[in-house]
């Protein structure tokens, strides 16, 4: 039986000539978190978005596989693969503001997707909405189910999104740069209470930041990524007590530490992202590509 | 010529409250800033940090005086610019310049990077406007030839190194910095840090630095205000700010920060 979520050798290409993602394998179990690491434009939103099937239109999967549950997305036709991912993934996005409609009401905006996609009666979903919107700490359900994006902070719409991810018990949860929007202090309320859903509902979690200090406190297992290629693969806590690849330890000195300010933010070395692009360079000859 | 180039008493500014206006009749006024009191000296370098709606940027832009301040007294070396207006403004805009969270929205994608740069120097009158140019290029870092690209033809990092040239070219007497890493990569943010660290030592900048993140605050600044709601609730030499915080907010603040070290306690509240 294989994992919940399992990626192998997945290439994502730019108009069918640039490679975005090379070559990217990994998995993901129920009731484990996983989570991907890099710089913008190293492609760990791409690996979301494949696996969801939101890929923009230029973009579009040249090899590799994506099983969710045991099945193949890729040999899926369209219409069945959107209704399989639809009842078993869900996202929660990084800019809450943009991810709500500015002139719905809150409340149907969580039930709709119940209702129209996975016919729910409209009571039965109402009622699933209010015992969501309880569960992520929301005061006054009721209330807040009746008013405008606009009228809520961003944390709280934060929430929102996260009941609204977990609504129709998704066993995968894609969550990309969830909380990069938010004040530190809301950040840390809105990562436990993530943590806290996907261990209640038992999902598997893909966790998408660039943040190394938010990955400390959300996931069991990272990958590092570098131009759409995994750097490295680890268990969190052998990741930080010993990164192995030169670039994964370059990312952790340039992380802010407050507790270290002359061991921490140091840049990436010249010689570090010069193998790494050799590296690039090399797989892309290899596979084809000039 | 005085030690103390900014002198804050008592400043309190209130600006219309959108989110309550009527659709007819006028906005009632909101207190963004109750009472601060601070000074920055030459040469050093101030952090600004807090939590969203903190106040921390409109503080900013009081001292360069993009907002008037409803109270209080603002000094600039020694000059009352509270209420100045703006043709007495302008030939001390010069002397106070900013650089800008995002450098996209910040540069004209019309011009090209000499374009950029020069404008505003002209608009002063300075004299050999191309060698200033060049240098500016240099200090930030950069190769001449950069002069001939457009903002598009740059790295997110690259166009952060424009808009800082464009500001210490001026050669101004205080230069305010709004979040001006929160946009960039670990990476680049670093290497943005350290070319400011550098500039603020070989160029003996004063340096007004607004974050929300404190690690940056940490390693850049000389002294911070941690603000709250408008009001300063802590304030003073980086060390002991963040070593032994004074303040319940400070300490919540920095509580928060996620370290990246999987046995930080992150379980208090």
């Amino acid at each position: 039986m294989s994992a919940y979520l399992a990626i192998d050798d997945l290439t994502v290409e730019l108009n069918r000539q640039v490679p975005l993602l090379r070559g990217v394998s990994l998995s993901v179990d129920v009731g484990k978190v996983h989570g991907l690491v890099g710089e913008s434009g190293a492609g760990k939103s791409l690996i979301g978005k494949s696996v969801l099937g939101i890929l923009p239109d230029a973009l579009t999967v040249k090899r590799g596989s994506i099983l969710l549950d045991g099945q193949d997305l890729q040999t899926l036709k369209p219409k069945i693969r959107r209704e399989v991912i639809g009842a078993k993934a869900a996202l929660i996005p990084q800019d809450p503001l943009t991810a709500l409609n500015p002139v719905r009401r809150i409340g149907p905006q969580i039930t709709r997707r119940l209702v129209d996609i996975l016919g729910w009666t409209k009571s039965d979903a109402q009622a699933r909405a209010l015992e969501l919107l309880d569960e992520v700490h929301i005061p006054d359900p009721e209330r807040i189910m009746q008013t405008y994006p606009h009228e809520l902070s961003g944390g709280m719409r934060q929430r929102i999104l996260i009941a609204s991810a977990f609504a129709a018990e998704p066993k995968l949860i894609v969550a990309d740069e969830p909380t990069t929007a938010l004040d530190v202090t809301v950040q840390k309320r809105i990562l436990k209470l993530i943590r806290e859903m996907q261990d209640r509902h038992g999902s598997a979690l893909l966790f998408v930041t660039h943040d190394l200090g938010v990955i400390s406190k959300t996931v069991q297992s990272l990958s590092v990524l570098y131009s759409g290629r995994i750097k490295e693969t680890a268990e969190m806590r052998a990741f930080f007590a010993s990164p192995q690849h030169p670039y994964s330890r370059s990312l952790l000195a340039a992380t802010p530490k407050y507790t270290d300010p002359q061991g921490s933010l140091l840049p990436v070395s010249a010689e570090v992202t010069q193998t790494l692009d050799q590296e690039v360079a090399a797989w892309d000859r290899e596979h084809g590509y000039v | 010529m005085s030690d103390i180039l900014y002198q804050v008493q008592d400043m309190h500014l209130s600006l219309p409250d959108r989110t309550k206006k009527r659709v007819f009749g006028t906005a009632p006024m909101l207190e963004i800033l109750k009472g601060l009191r601070f000074d920055i000296h030459r040469g050093e370098v101030m952090g600004i940090v807090g939590g969203s709606g903190s106040g921390k940027s409109t503080t900013g832009r009081a001292l360069v005086r993009l907002l008037e301040p409803t109270s209080g007294r603002v000094t600039f070396d020694g000059t009352d610019i509270t209420h100045l207006g703006d043709a007495a403004l302008r030939p001390l805009r010069r002397r106070f310049q900013m650089f800008f969270q995002d450098p996209l929205s910040s540069l004209n994608p019309r011009h090209n990077v000499r374009g950029i740069i020069a404008a505003p120097l002209k608009l002063h009158g300075f004299d050999n406007v191309d060698g200033r140019v060049g240098q500016a290029l240099e200090q930030v870092g950069l190769p001449d030839s950069f002069r001939h690209r457009f903002p598009h033809e740059m790295s997110g990092g690259q166009r952060q190194r424009i808009g800082i040239a464009r500001a210490i070219a001026m050669e101004p007497d205080f230069i305010l910095a709004d979040e001006i890493v929160s946009g960039l990569d670990v990476s680049n943010q670093a290497q943005i840090l350290t070319l400011l660290e550098r500039l603020v030592a070989d160029l003996n900048l004063t340096l007004g630095f607004v974050s929300h993140d404190l690690s940056v605050i940490r390693r850049l600044c000389d002294r911070v205000m941690v603000m709250q709601e408008g009001r300063i609730v802590e304030m003073g030499d980086v060390s002991p700010v963040f070593d032994t915080p004074q303040d319940a907010y400070t300490r919540e603040l920095l509580d928060a920060i996620p370290l990246p070290d999987p046995d930080q306690d992150w379980n208090v509240a």
